[in-house]
């Protein structure tokens, strides 16, 4: 049985209502189980895939409902993080590890969510700049300027000293990215996503996808829709961005790379293009596997081993199933 | 010398032909006509290898034996003679009229005798001789239609596909082209299928046509009876014809 | 001229040659199956450690070399093709896209898991590090023998592509490959030679990175490969003059940056060649010397 039609079984026992509700017991457990029963290990993973199910979520709109394809994540979550480390990070330190930084941040130390926040707002205003320019690119050309970002946005973060301590790395991030935190913040990811997809927005952007000329006949904003999807997954992926370095405690220029990018847009396509569930599943499955894999990489000392493992697999994904595994449908909720 | 036999062909998830059988023999001229959509140039694509056939048979006899369409590659099919001379001309616009030439014959490997062709060609159609250096893409349509035709009879072929040849040229340009296929047709034997939605054009020059409607043959006989028939007249030549 | 200026000249025309090299692929392979190939500056990374390894081995006399490193390139471009790509050959663009990318991830690691994340010190004959005194300069003898060697072989490529059965009807498939297929083409023969006739112009260039800069490490392949490609897109896609033009536009610009700004500027070299890919993608994307694409049934 496919996962898409195990699916689309489950789906005919649920509304929408019950699938949220589903959703958030899910998380809440997860968080209490984590809390009561794990290590810091364990917390430490259970955050970093709930961060990589929103990454993806976010990707998934971006590229999957409009059929752009950027690959821009990774640098709209390194402008994210060090604008977040700004409001956060201990003000004592503050002027040792970042003496060029504004003297309004030198005394202040503001909690996660709120830096959080305007971390994502940052990363927005930024995609809002660079997108109306760089959208009007075609496919491939659009691919390679994301890229260039991704490039430039670490070169900017390696060479402003003051600000990041290059190569060095900020070290001693506070790590008060707590779990309820990010599962709070991938509920309102994942609903926000959904809702936007079934609104009357969401199948504009759809139509775009399937056949922009003839969407753009029908009175649609192709370009502006375009715009809309990057801005806001910039935004998520500021968020996401601004969460990991406290999660792990460091940040260095080169924490959010082509690596990323690469492994983002692995998710989506296995998961379907545009399809949430098929994101949050394959953030899941890329997450826990590599994981898992890990210790079989260090034993064996052959680093890399898992990356050759998702690039031959999502090769042979494109090559067997085009649209994804789960296809690009919803399967899970039928929506009225 | 061409045999379909309830050919079969499907594109995407359509299926085009529903079992099209006809028959060319050598040096015949065949006329296919029939309204847009009917599958004229599904034939024709299938016939030269670019499309996948899905059941039935098309064979190409030769005297060294018979080429089974379908499980030859466009390279084989060429390479037996069978030439397809696509509808647009579809002429390379950024290559010179001599590399468009030599392409045509690009299975041939023996120099002297493409050189030969290349004479052919230009003493056929002098004016492709005169700018033979020129890119492709700066001839007029009409030129640019003597070029295609060149181009098919530098692979010596034994039959010829023709789609649409007078596809958006002038009257008089047209009449060139035919009259010029007609003396293939006699001087060398060259056996030809013509698609055209001129169809009375076609018609007047083929030995015999086909009426194709969705996908099948609905009536044949020769050119000069189905010009005279009425029913084709009133479907395809426009009732005032 | 000062010495300063002529040896800034010197690297520019290095530097420019090694992206020409990469760059004459990406077009190559444009060309024939429309398929921005991040995989291709990886070949670099296979080619500098095919030539360590054949130095390694110590069997095999110098001036064999790059003729072996050119072949495995070849092999290796075809290959790639063979495995990755033609079994999608007519998807989507961003599929293409996509496969390209994983066989550029699959390449990197599968460099890093068998080599080594650790940069290896790349012995070239002590030949090559000798300096000419050429007026008031000295000129190292590799710095010569880059650009001599890449223009010898963009020659050799352009002649190819304009004079050859082959390469008439490569450039046939570049314009319409229907067409060209009617013509009893085959298309995989075109491809082959463009995957390949690549893979080794982008090996080649691996070994005289490694010449050049002493140092070579699995991942060192894809960035220059983008810088490669933002050349292509300079010179204008699809066309092997205009790539190996881009290359060196690319190649002095990016000197210049570094050599004219203030020094606390030179880390920004790679956020300048980027931003200036950016810029010509928006102004114009056809290329500072291309023609506009026309956009094919």
């Amino acid at each position: 049985m496919t996962p898409a039609r195990l699916a689309r079984r489950l789906s005919r026992r649920l509304s929408q209502r019950q699938a949220l509700v589903l959703l958030v017991l899910l998380l809440a457990g997860t968080v209490v189980l984590l809390e009561l029963l794990g290590s810091g290990y364990h917390r430490t993973l259970g955050a970093l895939t709930l961060i990589n199910v929103m990454l993806a979520v976010s990707l998934t709109m971006t590229n999957g409902f409009t059929g752009l394809f950027s690959l821009g994540h990774p640098a709209f979550m390194t402008l994210g993080a060090y604008v977040a480390i700004a409001f956060t990070y201990p003000a004592a330190r503050k002027s040792f590890a970042m003496p060029d930084l504004p003297a309004v941040f030198s005394g202040i130390e503001w909690p996660l969510p709120v830096a959080a926040l305007i971390a994502a707002l940052a990363a927005a205003a930024a995609a809002r700049l660079v997108g109306a320019s760089v959208l009007r690119l075609k496919v491939h050309y659009l691919a390679v300027a994301t890229l260039g970002l991704i490039i430039i946005v670490q070169s900017l973060a390696l060479n402003l000293d003051g600000l990041t301590r290059g190569g060095r790395g900020l070290t001693g991030v506070p790590r008060s990215a707590e779990l309820w935190l990010i599962a709070l913040a991938t509920l309102v990811v994942v609903v926000g996503c959904w809702r936007l997809k079934h609104a009357s927005i969401g199948r504009a952007m759809l139509a775009v996808r399937e056949n922009e000329m003839a969407a753009r006949c029908f009175g649609i904003d192709a370009v502006g829709l375009k715009i809309t999807a990057f801005v806001l997954g910039a935004g998520v992926a500021g968020f996401c961005g601004a969460l990991l370095p406290h999660v792990v405690a460091v940040m260095t220029p080169k924490s959010f790379g082509l690596m990323l990018a690469f492994n983002l847009v692995a998710m989506i396509v296995v998961g379907g293009q545009g399809s949430i569930l098929g994101a949050i599943f394959a953030a899941l499955a890329f997450s826990l596997g590599s994981e898992a894999l890990r210790p079989v990489e260090e034993s064996l000392g052959l680093y890399g081993m898992t990356q050759v493992v998702v690039a031959v697999a999502l090769i042979l994904v494109l090559i067997w199933r085009p649209k994804g595994l789960f296809g690009l449908d919803e399967p899970l909720v039928e929506v009225k | 010398m061409l045999r379909l036999e309830e050919l079969q062909v499907v594109r995407g998830r359509t299926r085009v032909l529903h079992g099209l059988t006809l028959e060319l023999g050598a040096g015949e001229i065949a006329a296919l006509v029939g309204a847009n959509g009917a599958g004229k140039t599904t034939t024709l694509m299938a016939l030269s290898g670019l499309l996948p056939i899905a059941c039935g048979r098309a064979t190409l006899e030769l005297e060294s034996g018979t080429l089974d369409v379908a499980r030859s590659t466009p390279a084989a099919l060429v390479a037996g003679g069978l030439i397809h001379c696509p509808e647009g001309r579809q002429v390379f616009a950024r290559l010179t009229i001599e590399e468009n030439l030599r392409l045509g014959a690009y299975l041939n490997r023996d120099e002297a005798e493409v050189r030969r062709l290349l004479g052919e060609a230009y003493a056929l159609f002098p004016v492709l001789g005169e700018r033979r250096g020129l890119n492709a893409g700066g001839l007029s349509g009409g030129e640019q239609m003597m070029l295609a035709v060149a181009r098919a009879l530098m692979a010596q072929p034994k039959v010829l596909l023709l789609d649409e040849p007078s596809l958006g040229l002038a009257p008089q340009i047209t009449e060139r082209i035919f009259d010029t296929l007609v003396e293939l047709n006699r001087e060398r034997g060259v056996a030809m299928l013509i698609v055209e939605q001129n169809a009375m054009l076609a018609l007047e020059i083929a030995h015999k046509g086909f009426v194709m409607e969705e996908g099948r043959i609905v009536m044949s006989g020769t050119g000069r009876a189905l010009l005279e028939d009425a029913g084709v007249v009133q479907a395809y030549l426009g009732a005032s014809a | 001229m000062s010495g300063y200026l002529l040896q800034q000249l010197v690297n520019g025309l290095t530097l420019g040659s090694l992206y020409a090299l990469v760059a004459i692929g990406f077009s190559l392979i444009y060309g024939v199956v429309r398929l921005v190939n991040f995989a291709h500056g990886d070949l670099m990374m296979i080619g500098a450690f095919s030539t360590l390894g054949l130095v390694a081995v110590g069997e095999v006399a110098w001036a064999f070399v790059p003729l072996l490193v050119m072949a495995g390139g070849f092999a290796a471009g075809g290959v790639i093709e063979r495995l990755a790509f033609r079994s999608l050959r007519g998807a989507p663009m961003i599929t293409g896209f996509i496969v390209t990318l994983s066989a550029s991830v699959a390449i990197q690691n599968l460099g890093l898991m068998i080599l080594g994340a650790q940069p290896r010190n790349f012995g070239f004959p002590s030949v090559f590090r000798e300096r000419l005194a050429l007026g008031p300069v000295n000129i190292a003898v590799i710095d010569l023998a880059i650009p001599a060697a890449t223009l010898l072989l963009a020659g050799a490529v352009v002649l190819f592509v304009q004079r050859t059965r082959l390469g008439i009807a490569m450039r046939a498939v570049s314009e319409n490959a229907v067409a060209a297929r009617l013509m009893g083409i085959s298309l995989n023969r075109a491809v082959l030679a463009a995957f390949g006739l690549g893979g080794a112009l982008a090996a080649i260039a691996g070994l005289f990175w490694g010449g050049k800069f002493g140092q070579i490490d699995p991942l060192m392949g894809f960035v220059p490969g983008l810088k490669a490609f933002v050349a292509t897109i300079i010179g204008g896609v699809g066309s092997v003059p205009g790539a190996v033009l881009g290359g060196y536009i690319l190649g002095f610009a990016e000197v210049a940056f570094v050599g004219f700004m203030p020094s606390e500027y030179s880390g920004y070299r790679d956020a300048f060649v980027f931003a200036l890919l950016i810029l010509i993608l928006l102004l114009r994307p056809q290329g500072l010397f291309g023609r506009e694409e026309e956009e094919r049934a």
